[in-house]
């Protein structure tokens, strides 16, 4: 099938403004990737274009991008679930995340999001190792009550599609709080105070304004919001 | 133009997996560390291991680290150094509960502790049965392994250059000074002078067309040290995972079949019972590879196509299980918390349901046994006898210690990460100690700031891409899963014009400095040309079959001239020579290799 590419362009070194390139790109598989149709562009047409990618099916996090206005990884979004059915065209918009500044192209500055990962105390505190010399003792219940935020791949689909981070970028975000429940719902871990504090400040969880964007950008599948919630629970409640 | 800067540390980790944080955790405990890679961190590939990590811990039933340790060496086919398969068995028990105690989130049995579950050719030796040995969370172990290691490292404040792209390393004669990067977004050169440098920069099957490897995985630093004079160790030996999406090559995990999934050809025949009476579908990846191979040759590919079924629905799972008088059952509940991710992936990449549809699969480019040659300490040899680089480790998959052989076993990569990560990472802090800082060279960085304004000014009309495509068709046709003589020469022939059209015609787009991935990939090409030109000389020299490496020429084990492990060095004038050193065995014999 043949696919019609609209790519938001900037290349620091030569414009002053981001621009519109557009590309045609033929015999297209419909179970192809739009990461892969961007490695056609860029190996074919034009090799100024510029995106990160590494592990091309959907673990490693690098390729989140804005494709036909939503957040998604670009190699794990298919053509077929872009065209319509039964067509043998498709019509691709590709953009930039939005909230960070852009680099060049589809490539934006990614240190404040991790500057945000870090504030949580993103790390497991617990010096008291079992006297056994063995592991901690964990139930399969305990276990799977914090399973689905282990899943995150900082891809930040989800922090760069929440309102409240456009608004102002000092929100902590989704995906900081997704892994600061990752360890406070973890009954190992011993610094749950700690990161609530930093979740629970004027520019943690509060800003959240509940519109369930984060949920539906998740290319992992993390109920996003869900667990934010549970983090507001904790802090109201003032116990785990 | 881009600016040159210059950094002093005691030690630099190039690459920021397993391996390499492992080794940041431990050689920052007291030296002054830095850790440069091209990626973010948590992009590693690291993170798209599967199944699980290998340790004797008997959480299930009884298990030794020595059972392990036999299970490596047969599976290695007699290849592996034993005495360092013993360090990598013994260490892996108390290294597991280490990342357990980093809070690493594995999967738990009632009892509370860690879930294990069975994985090709790890057995119990007395009864011959597998044993469950895969301590695992979920399909996604090496992303908890990588989170949790890149966790503790901000945890203890390690030094990271993120997005730095290491393309040379400064040695004189037998010692290292340091490594030259490109800071990506700027273009601009830097270097890193320093008393020790770690390579961990993983493996490069991207030479192949389907594979399970990242994009990113372009062999740089196994390459880079090849340039500098380092030889490379049993390069042939590439290991061909059995069980890639069809076409796309993306890994479906051993443990689809530690859990009881089957291999089915098309007249519905579970045909591994034929090629390993024993063990059947979980004998050693290189067996089951090849018996898919020659199921697919004698024309029982399902619908006479490239490719064999996996099925782990549950009515065929359950069927087995009851054939083979085991009591246990599985559900579809079953599958969706053991294999969660293995399921998202046929789902989105193929639209079929594991549950209710057996997967298409084919081998697929997995995992480069070979590498930088190295002690179990990460000291990496200066030739085939005891020379070593002083100051230069390696540690992961761009290393060969060798604990692999000719075939590794499941779940043994992500061990050898963290195991040889931390061995490496305690002996190099150790080694800052008491080492000087040797002085840079003059213009450390002018020969290969040369290389890249010569890729980036070509004008030869040669597109990178066509190169690769090129490279990785042959490579898939002549230095596959089975090999000739006549296959591999086509493959060297290939290769050496492909390298003669890479030095005189390549011509790139990007000529700016700023984030020029154009540029950084031409460079990687020349990197994955190079690795897969030493792949096909080892794989031509060896006329034997062992492990990964399969001669239809030569179908039998040597052991008479063959029990040794090759080192290729690159010569000045670009030409390959190949010399050998024996393997160090220890407890077991070699014999014969029966599943």
């Amino acid at each position: 099938m043949q696919v019609q590419l609209r790519i938001r362009r900037f290349n620091p070194e030569t414009d002053n403004k981001p621009r519109w390139g557009e590309y045609t790109v033929n015999d297209v598989n419909p179970t192809d990737s739009v990461l892969d149709v961007l490695h056609r562009v860029k190996w074919e047409q034009d090799g100024t274009l510029t995106l990160r990618r590494s592990c091309a099916h959907g673990v490693c996090g690098s390729d989140a991008m804005r494709i036909n206005g939503a957040n998604m990884l670009a190699c794990k979004t298919l053509v077929s679930r872009i065209a319509k059915p039964g067509s043998d065209q498709a019509k691709i918009q590709v953009e930039p995340i939005l909230g960070l500044r852009v680099i060049k192209d589809l490539v934006v500055d990614m240190d404040p999001f991790f500057d945000h990962y870090r504030s949580v105390l993103p790390y497991f505190v617990n010096d008291n190792v079992p006297a056994d010399g063995r592991e901690f003792l964990q139930s399969p219940e305990d276990r799977a009550r914090f399973d689905d935020t282990t899943k995150c791949i900082l891809c930040a689909a989800c922090t760069t599609s929440c309102p409240s981070f456009w608004a102002n970028e000092k929100y902590v975000g989704p995906a900081a709080i997704v892994q600061a429940h990752r360890f406070i719902f973890d009954s190992r871990d011993q610094a749950a105070e700690e990161r609530l504090k930093v979740v629970g400040d004027s520019f943690g969880v509060w800003r959240c304004r509940t519109n369930f964007n984060c949920t539906n950008a998740c290319p992992r599948e993390i109920e996003v919001t869900r667990a934010i919630a549970e983090v507001k629970v904790v802090l109201a409640r003032g116990e785990i | 133009m881009a600016e040159l800067k210059t950094h002093t540390f005691d030690a630099v980790i190039v690459g920021a997996g397993g391996a390499g944080l492992m080794a940041a955790l431990y050689a920052s405990k007291s030296a002054n560390v830095a850790v440069i890679s091209k990626l973010y961190p948590t992009r590693s590939h690291t993170g798209a291991a599967q199944g699980g990590v290998g340790a004797a811990l008997g959480n299930a039933e009884e298990d030794k680290w020595e059972w392990h340790a036999y299970d490596t060496v047969k599976g290695s086919d007699y290849l592996a150094d034993q005495d360092a398969v013993d360090v990598m068995c013994k260490d892996a028990i108390d290294t597991i509960i280490e990342l357990e105690h980093m809070g690493l989130p594995f999967d738990r049995f009632p009892s509370g502790k860690i879930s294990q579950r069975r994985f090709g050719g790890h057995t119990n030796n007395e009864t011959g049965k597998p044993v469950q040995r895969a301590c695992h969370a979920a399909d996604r172990t090496g992303h908890m392994i990588l989170q949790t290691l890149y966790q503790q490292c901000i945890k203890h404040d390690v030094n990271f250059f993120d997005e730095y792209h290491v393309v040379d390393l400064i040695r004189v004669d037998d010692t290292v000074r340091g490594i030259v990067a490109i800071e990506i977004a700027t273009g601009d050169y830097h270097i890193f002078h320093a008393k020790a440098v770690l390579f961990a920069t993983g493996g490069w099957g991207r030479c192949w067309e389907v594979t399970s490897n990242a994009h990113s995985l372009t062999g740089d630093g196994t390459a880079v040290c090849l340039r500098r004079g380092v030889p490379l160790e049993d390069m042939e030996f590439f290991q061909f995972h059995p069980t890639g999406i069809f076409r796309l090559g993306i890994l479906i995990t051993e443990g689809v079949r530690g859990e009881g999934g089957v291999l089915i050809n098309n007249e519905g025949e579970r045909f591994m019972e034929r090629y390993a009476p024993s063990i059947k579908d979980l004998a050693s990846r290189d067996v089951v590879s090849r018996a898919i191979y020659l199921e697919i040759q004698a024309g029982r590919g399902i619908n006479g196509k490239n490719y064999v079924h996996l099925d782990v629905r549950p009515e065929t799972v359950n069927y087995y299980l009851e054939q083979a008088g085991e009591s246990r059952r599985i559900d579809r509940e079953y599958i969706e918390s053991k294999l969660p991710d293995i399921a998202d992936f046929t789902r989105t990449y193929l639209g079929v349901d594991p549950v209710s549809e057996p997967m298409p699969i084919q081998p697929t480019a997995h995992y480069a046994m070979g590498g930088i040659p190295t002690d179990a300490d990460g000291r990496v040899r200066a030739n085939e006898a005891d020379g070593i680089v002083q100051g230069l480790y390696a540690a992961g998959e761009a290393a060969c210690v060798s604990v692999h052989g000719a075939n590794r076993l499941g779940t043994n990569s992500l061990l050898d990460l963290v195991v040889f990560g931390k061995r490496s990472g305690m002996h190099m802090a150790a080694y800052c100690q008491k080492a000087e800082l040797l002085p840079l060279p003059e213009n450390p960085a002018a020969e290969v700031m040369a290389e890249f304004e010569r890729i980036r000014n070509g004008s030869g009309g040669i597109k990178p891409t066509d190169l690769r495509s090129r490279m990785q068709k042959s490579m898939t046709k002549n230095v596959g899963v089975f090999r000739t003589a006549e296959l591999i020469q086509e493959a060297v022939n290939d290769l050496k014009e492909l390298r003669e059209q890479y030095d005189r015609n390549i011509q790139i787009d990007d000529k700016g400095n700023q984030f020029n991935t154009d540029l950084l990939e031409a460079w990687e090409l020349g990197c994955l040309l190079e690795l897969a030109e030493v792949t096909a000389v080892s794989a031509l020299a060896r006329t034997e079959s062992r492990g990964g490496h399969a001669r239809e020429d030569f179908p039998k084990r040597d052991d008479v001239n063959w029990l040794k492990h090759t080192f290729c060095y690159r010569e000045t004038d670009g030409q390959y020579r190949l010399a050998y050193r024996p393997v160090t065995l220890g407890r077991y014999e070699p014999k014969e290799r029966v599943y």
